[in-house]
């Protein structure tokens, strides 16, 4: 235990490391003035430019640079947003949870949704109903998740006006960002209706989760379903039917169980498309999450903000990743590596 | 063999999803109908008008945060009285005496507490922060206060005295028939003394353009940067207390998702509707269109300062290789009239037989041949990056007109920056051509000769043809001397000859100016004079 703690600590610092080591690249790599692209302030004359140097140690060699560099990020100091000029940290601390949170909720609608119909086409397997679910979800899977989310706004908001099509509450509300998940913030704030601006976020919040989840859904969907077929060949439900369990004690007693273990890692799998699918879906919806706010510093060339957000995101997406495979793990060390590798 | 409650949760949860998004429409209607959303552009720079000439910035904060001196009446462009309850003139037309109103507060926000209501250390002190360079306040925020440059205003005005509390007196240098037009416009804000002395004191005076206080209908709240500006009712305004209790401008750059949040009703109304979302507006029953002839003009300028664009008969023979009524069809979906001179119709200067040029392209290439500019001959041609009424789609018009100075051997190629770094790189004189316009902040027809082609009006940024005459100065110039219409008509004439001579830049097009609103907001007008009102405008019960 204490072994596979330590080899993931490792690889994740290692990952870490080369993630930064990239962003810190991308400061050099970037066109215009690698100090301006490190800090984020423009320097207005040669005194300040001078300090901001021996602030960034641009002076000294690369790797004492860098050196610095991972410690300005450990202590906090991203440098500042060109277009803003808000402090870097501030804005991820707002974009982030957004897309965390919407992320989340696509998972959840996942969850209470695939996982159901999965295990159901799972026994119904090659009947009809499991026909109609396996072919379903496999076009579901298929579209591509902007065009089901324009799709979605076309329908639902231009023509039946039913639902809302941009951000996550009406602007009435203001509500003060304190956890950066508007559900909680709402609950958090004070001075409004809460039960009125919960139902506004929820409004707002049902056509981006539909647009996500759909997606991920139908993927919980295929791989439940699957999962379920492998447990259902195995001998042992063969002897359980034999000793003449009833197929719903079977179920709950043998399939279930079984055939949870595998989904938990296939589903990790899932989480990197989830965000990527999340980013891409913010910027149709106004959502004000991480992937909008990327596309925005690269319409406005904010290069100091677009090197933290790639360190953000993929830091995100890499911790997620890990600490599921270590989970995973832990929960069922007995397994090959590359059987829960498998997809 | 399934057991039910199995099937039953995703059915639960999906009526659930569906409750929640059905009742909320029904519910609450009055929280919902107690504010205005208003889908503007784009990010103000600052919360002062004073510092920029954008309309973005005009928009957000000139009659929402602020009072004029003086204002204009929308429908006939007459000046009417804002905190300035009278006025006189002297005979000599050089002292101004303004008589303020009394019992004008300003606004109570969470950063300033007023303890005085407003009086004539207020007007003396917004005056002379962009009239002083010596100010105290000049050089806050950049010290550049490009419309009262472009006018040359400080100059003319030879003091601003207080005679008592609520009487103040100006005098100018020389007269000036458009001074008062010029206090109403929308650049001319009175802000607090109070708010600034206090600033000054803990060392925060650029706050001051950033958390705005001033009298007008709505306090400031709060700002997000490409999300949202809020605004509440200010609750003791002077004038209209019959506004929204809550307004709040909601950032959206695009223009199709401006379209689509007025339809689901996200907005109440929206800046800049695209011409060609104009019929889809009209067609829809909860939406309205109100259309005016704006008083704007685009134009395409030569950079007068690079050669061969010094030479005037190079910028002739441009002139001549466009096609404008082409330009007129293609961007402005004949939503604009053909641009002559400077002025629009609806000014009362407007010419009717200016001289204008005609698309004659053997005429252009026999010009250039003259002029000694070879076929293969390149220049820039900068497209401004956002929409307005005088311009909806610059790099549309661009390629149209990339493709007529092909016609006569001239490579063009567009160039385009965002916004703020666009008119940086434009008043530095980057730029061989620029497409870009100018919008008039009142009637007068002075605002429109001296801003864009004036010598002052070159550092200020509002001259994009950088040209600078001796002659066209004096006339405009003497323009203002006279307060007899049919004398200034005569002069503009001449103004308008010697520009078709000169040709520093190109008439485009008038724009017709659109505003685009749901039903159920009363009270919301085109305001021909510069930014948009939110004052008296609310939601129906």
């Amino acid at each position: 235990m204490i072994r596979i703690l330590v080899r993931y600590s490792v690889l994740f610092v290692l990952t870490l490391l080369v993630l930064t080591a990239l962003s810190f690249v991308l400061a050099y790599l970037f066109p215009g003035d690698v100090l301006v692209n490190l800090s984020g302030i423009t320097p207005e004359n040669e005194v300040q430019r001078d300090a901001l140097v021996r602030q960034y140690r641009l002076d000294q060699s690369y790797l004492i640079q860098f050196w610095h560099y991972l410690q300005q990020l450990m202590n906090g100091n991203w440098g500042y947003s060109f277009t803003s000029g808000l402090p870097l940290r501030e804005e991820v601390g707002l974009a982030l949870p957004a897309t965390i949170e919407i992320s989340t909720y696509a998972m959840l609608m996942a969850l209470f949704i695939g996982l159901p119909v999965g295990y159901y086409a799972g026994i119904r397997s090659y009947s009809l109903s499991d026909r109609t679910i396996n072919s379903v979800s496999l076009i579901s899977y298929s579209v591509p998740v902007f065009w089901l989310a324009l799709v979605l706004i076309l329908f639902f908001s231009l023509e039946l006006g039913v639902a809302p099509l941009s951000g996550r509450i009406s602007l009435m509300f203001d509500i003060p960002s304190v956890t950066g998940f508007i559900l909680i913030d709402i609950l958090l704030s004070e001075h409004i209706d809460h039960g009125l601006a919960l139902r506004d976020a929820l409004h707002h919040l049902l056509l981006p989760t539909l647009a996500i989840g759909t997606i991920t859904t139908a993927a919980m969907i295929r791989i439940t379903r699957r999962s379920v077929i492998d447990v259902l060949q195995k001998p042992y439900i063969a002897a359980a039917r034999a000793r003449g369990l009833s197929r719903p004690q079977i179920f709950v007693r043998h399939v279930m169980r079984n055939a949870s273990l595998p989904i938990l890692p296939l589903m990790a799998i899932q989480i990197t498309t989830l965000i990527t699918n999340a980013m891409i879906v913010e910027t149709l919806f106004s959502w004000p999450g991480i992937g909008n706010w990327l596309i925005q510093a690269i319409y406005q060339r904010d290069y100091p903000a677009l090197r933290i957000g790639m360190l953000a995101v993929s830091t995100l997406v890499i911790s997620l990743t890990i600490l599921v495979d270590m989970f995973n793990r832990m929960l069922d060390p007995g397994r090959e590596r590359f059987e829960r590798g498998a997809i | 063999m399934i057991p039910r409650s199995q099937l039953t949760f995703p059915l639960f949860f999906i009526t659930a999803l569906c409750l929640l998004s059905g009742c909320t429409q029904s519910a609450d209607d009055a929280f919902y109908q107690s504010g205005v959303i208003y889908c503007s552009e784009s990010n103000p720079v600052y919360f002062n008008p004073q510092l920029d000439t954008s309309s973005t910035t005009t928009d957000a904060t000139s009659h929402q945060l602020y009072d004029r001196l003086l204002d204009f009446e929308p429908d006939s462009g007459r000046i009417v009285p804002s905190l300035a309850s009278s006025w006189m003139i002297s005979d000599d037309g050089l002292t101004y005496t303004f008589q303020l109103r009394k019992d004008v507060s300003f606004h109570s926000t969470s950063y300033f507490t007023p303890t005085r209501n407003f009086n004539a250390d207020d007007i003396i002190f917004s005056i002379n922060r962009w009239r002083l360079p010596s100010h105290p306040y000049h050089p806050v925020s950049g010290g550049r206060y490009p419309y009262f440059e472009s006018l040359g205003l400080a100059d003319n005005i030879a003091s601003v005295e207080r005679i008592n509390g609520y009487r103040v007196e100006i005098t100018l240098r020389q007269r000036d028939s458009s001074f008062l037009a010029n206090l109403a416009t929308d650049f001319s804000v009175i802000l607090s003394k109070e708010y600034a002395d206090q600033l000054l004191k803990q060392g925060i005076p650029a706050r001051l353009d950033q958390f705005p206080i001033g009298t007008g209908p709505f306090r400031f709240v709060g700002h997000r940067k490409d999300h949202y500006i809020r605004y509440h009712r200010h609750p003791d305004y002077w004038q209209n207390k019959h506004s929204a209790e809550q307004l709040i401008f909601d950032i959206t750059p695009r223009s199709s998702l401006r379209l689509a949040k007025l339809i689901t009703g996200e907005c109440d109304a929206t800046a800049f509707p695209a011409q060609t979302e104009l019929n889809v507006i009209r067609n829809r029953e909860n939406l309205m269109l109100a259309e005016k002839p704006g008083l704007n003009i685009g134009f395409w300028a030569f950079n007068t300062q690079r050669p061969p664009f010094d030479n005037p008969d190079v910028r002739r023979a441009l002139a001549f290789a466009i096609d404008k009524n082409t330009l007129l069809e293609a961007v402005y979906f004949g939503s604009a009239t053909r641009a002559k001179t400077l002025l629009p119709a609806a000014s009362w200067a407007y010419q009717d037989d200016a001289d204008d040029t005609a698309y004659n392209p053997v005429l252009a290439r026999k010009l250039l041949d003259d002029a000694g500019i070879e076929p293969g001959f390149s220049m820039t041609i900068w497209a401004m990056p956002v929409e307005r009424a005088y311009n909806p789609n610059a790099t549309k018009m661009a390629e149209l007109i990339q493709r007529y100075l092909a016609d006569v051997g001239i490579r063009a190629t567009i160039v385009s920056y965002d916004w703020s770094t666009f008119r940086r790189h434009l008043r530095d004189g980057l730029h061989d051509s620029v497409l870009i316009g100018w919008s008039a902040d009142n009637g007068d027809p002075d605002n429109f000769y001296r801003p864009l082609l004036s010598c002052s009006a070159i550092p200020s940024g509002t001259n994009r043809a950088m040209w600078c005459n001796e002659d066209y100065e004096q006339l405009i110039n003497q323009a203002l001397q006279t307060d007899e219409i049919e004398k200034r008509r005569a002069i503009y004439r001449q103004a308008n000859r010697l520009l078709y001579e000169k040709l520093p830049l190109v008439p485009i097009a008038h724009a017709y100016r659109y505003q685009a609103y749901r039903e159920v907001l009363s009270g919301m007008a085109i305001n021909p004079y510069g930014g948009v009102r939110f004052s008296g405008v609310k939601k129906a019960q």
